[in-house]
């Protein structure tokens, strides 16, 4: 209708050739130039501050990444020198702890979601239950470890960390494993039915891994998260000037620390060797949580 | 196949054949365990607020609705408000919201409308995801050494001319409320754009063909059809990203400041209900504890308030827009 509206249009102008450009400044294409302009702006602003923040770990930080940065202890105040290697190995081993918690419990969940009771009730509320706990301040994953472990057994320590951390976690691995259990083609799940198959060894032998990828990509991006989770480790593992270990037996009650605590209790303090070894700190954590995502998509991209 | 070749030898020297006994016990256990890992994830949820209710309980009783209407934290005398938290949480979150709400949403239009070749808005999502990836900490480091002395000069030019207008007030002596709002919007863009994003796609491609066959610029059709189509989605993204920036602890706690005045000043120094918990919990004696649960189950009211919203709005757009 509105192209034979146009055309007579076209016709009343005397016979003038169609235009059918418009010049930029036109009013509707200045709008909309403009509007472009101010989007590409928008989106190159929103980026100065990763670039900021990268090239300040990479210069400020690298400058004292070396070997003993991962084989000594914290330096106390106006000690020279020093490393974190007891936070590096704290954060592996409390997330870790949180890892063997939310793993298991969140992929069986996601089998249960997924595949034995997608419509019933419960599986209704624990996916409210794990929506919830997606958007939950991460300060407060800490403060129901405090109550639930702290309290109870009277120490900071590194397993009441990782059930703060595993709290975190376990909704990125539910949430991603029911979405990888979910895509399992109907007809690969029908077929082993077809054979005579329990939904067990649905699950087992074909369910999970054909869905395994994307389930490891959930796993990965919920220790990336993990790792760099500060505010559920501030009142749970504390933070330790001394390693975790001993020889090889592990002291796992008592305060521990992590890489992410670390840089914030240096981040505050007046000596120089504690804020440049803070951003050194911030180095080593971002290029494991980013190594960790890397991981992930590459993973994730072969399913 | 495979799935039959493993069955225990034991059970059937045949290849094929009905599930034994043994196979239909283990499904019945691995069905049971399945329920009951389901079962605890609920029962955690559940105990995260009953732990923090009744650890909280004696102060509620203590203190009762005093607590979030009274401005004074005092240990020594024992007087405990939340309402300075309350409020630094709010004004810093929204502050963050307008700020990351914009920026996230101009780049979900940027990154869905075909403003660019395929590589270069893989660069641009790359950039939108590394922003998710950096953990807090690493952002409050930077905001004290980086964003709080760059930004300096231009709050002490502000509090100087314009300082009779109560949002410059005050200098920026170190950290305060604009950079750490600053930080929160960095670290909110994230949520915004990548919900606003699903919200855009899910706009059926017709209706835009159909705008733009109407003769619509790209941005009349992009303003006036896609964003009003995608509304709903994008307002459950902002609603999501708030209850992101509430909850946001360690950039706050290292870059608002920690005081307990109610104050419109975006330079002065605030404090919020996550950055109090964070920073009073490691020093707290039996008596303060019960008041910082106290105050992490107002945190936990006001979240999850917040993200049922956002929750409940994504729902409707998601329906509203399969209904089409």
């Amino acid at each position: 209708m509105s192209m034979a509206g146009s055309r007579t249009t076209t016709a009343a102008d005397a016979g003038a050739p169609a235009q059918l450009t418009r010049s930029w400044l036109d009013g509707r294409a200045l709008h909309s130039r403009i509007l472009t302009s101010s989007t590409w702006l928008a989106a190159v602003i929103a980026a100065v501050p990763l670039i900021s923040v990268l090239y300040m770990l990479v210069v400020r930080g690298g400058a004292r990444l070396g070997r003993e940065v991962f084989l000594e202890l914290p330096p106390a105040g106006f000690e020279p020198g020093g490393g974190f290697g007891n936070a590096v190995m704290g954060t592996v081993v409390m997330v870790g702890l949180a890892a063997l918690v939310a793993i298991p419990l969140g992929v069986l969940a996601a089998v249960f979601l997924a595949e034995f009771g997608p419509a019933s009730s419960l599986a209704r509320f624990a996916r409210f239950a794990t929506k919830t706990l997606t958007g939950f301040p991460s300060v407060l994953a800490g403060v129901f470890a405090y109550a639930l472990v702290v309290l109870a057994t009277g120490t900071y320590s590194a397993p009441a960390g990782g059930l703060a951390l595993a709290v975190l976690m376990l909704p990125t691995v539910i949430l991603t494993a029911e979405e990888a259990i979910k895509a399992v083609p109907r007809i690969t799940r029908d077929a082993a039915f077809g054979m005579g198959c329990t939904r067990t060894q649905v699950v087992w032998k074909v369910m999970l891994p054909t869905a395994l990828p994307g389930i490891l990509t959930g796993v990965m991006l919920g220790i990336a998260r993990a790792a760099g989770e500060t505010a559920p480790l501030l009142f749970t593992a504390l933070s330790s000037s001394y390693w975790l270990f001993e020889g090889i037996r592990p002291h796992l009650m008592q305060p521990t620390a992590s890489l992410a605590v670390l840089i914030y209790n240096f981040s505050g303090m007046p000596f120089d060797n504690q804020i440049e070894l803070a951003w050194t700190a911030s180095l080593v954590l971002v290029l494991m949580v980013l190594v960790i995502n890397v991981l992930s998509r590459l993973v994730g991209r072969r399913a | 196949m495979k799935l039959v070749a493993q069955r225990p030898a034991a059970v059937s020297q045949s290849i094929s054949g009905p599930p034994s006994r043994w196979d239909y016990a283990v499904d019945r256990v691995f069905r049971l365990l399945a329920q009951g890992g389901t079962w605890l994830v609920l029962l955690l949820l559940a105990a995260i607020v009953w732990e923090i209710g009744v650890k909280a309980a004696a102060a509620v009783g203590r203190y009762g609705v005093h607590f979030v209407t009274s401005s004074t934290w005092d240990v020594g005398r024992q007087q405990f408000g939340v309402l300075p938290h309350i409020w630094g949480t709010m004004y810093s979150s929204l502050l963050a919201l307008a700020i990351g709400g914009f920026f996230g949403i101009a780049m979900a239009i940027f990154l869905t409308q075909d403003f660019l070749p395929p590589r270069l808005a893989n660069v641009f999502r790359i950039v939108v995801e590394l922003l998710a990836a950096i953990p807090s900490v690493v952002y409050g480091l930077w905001g004290l050494f980086v964003l709080v002395p760059a930004m300096r000069p231009l709050a002490d030019a502000a509090y100087h001319r314009l300082g009779w207008v109560p949002f410059f007030s005050s200098t920026l002596s170190g950290p305060g409320l604009a950079p750490a709002s600053l930080v929160l919007a960095i670290m909110i863009l994230p949520t915004v754009a990548a919900v606003s994003q699903d919200a855009l796609r899910l706009v059926p491609y017709r209706v835009k063909e159909a705008a733009y066959g109407m003769g619509t610029t790209r941005w009349e059709a992009i303003l006036k059809v896609l964003l009003p189509a995608a509304s709903t989605g994008i307002f459950g993204a902002l609603v999501l990203g708030f209850g992101r920036a509430l909850g946001e602890t360690m950039a706050l706690a290292m870059l608002i400041g920690n005081s307990n005045h109610i104050t419109l000043s975006l330079f002065a120094p605030a404090n919020t209900l996550a950055a109090l918990l964070a920073l009073n919990f490691p020093e707290a004696g039996p008596r303060e504890v019960e008041v910082l649960m106290y105050a992490a189950l107002v945190l936990l009211a006001i979240t999850l308030l917040v993200n049922l919203l956002g929750e409940a709005i994504m729902r409707r757009s998601a329906r509203r827009l399969a209904a089409r």
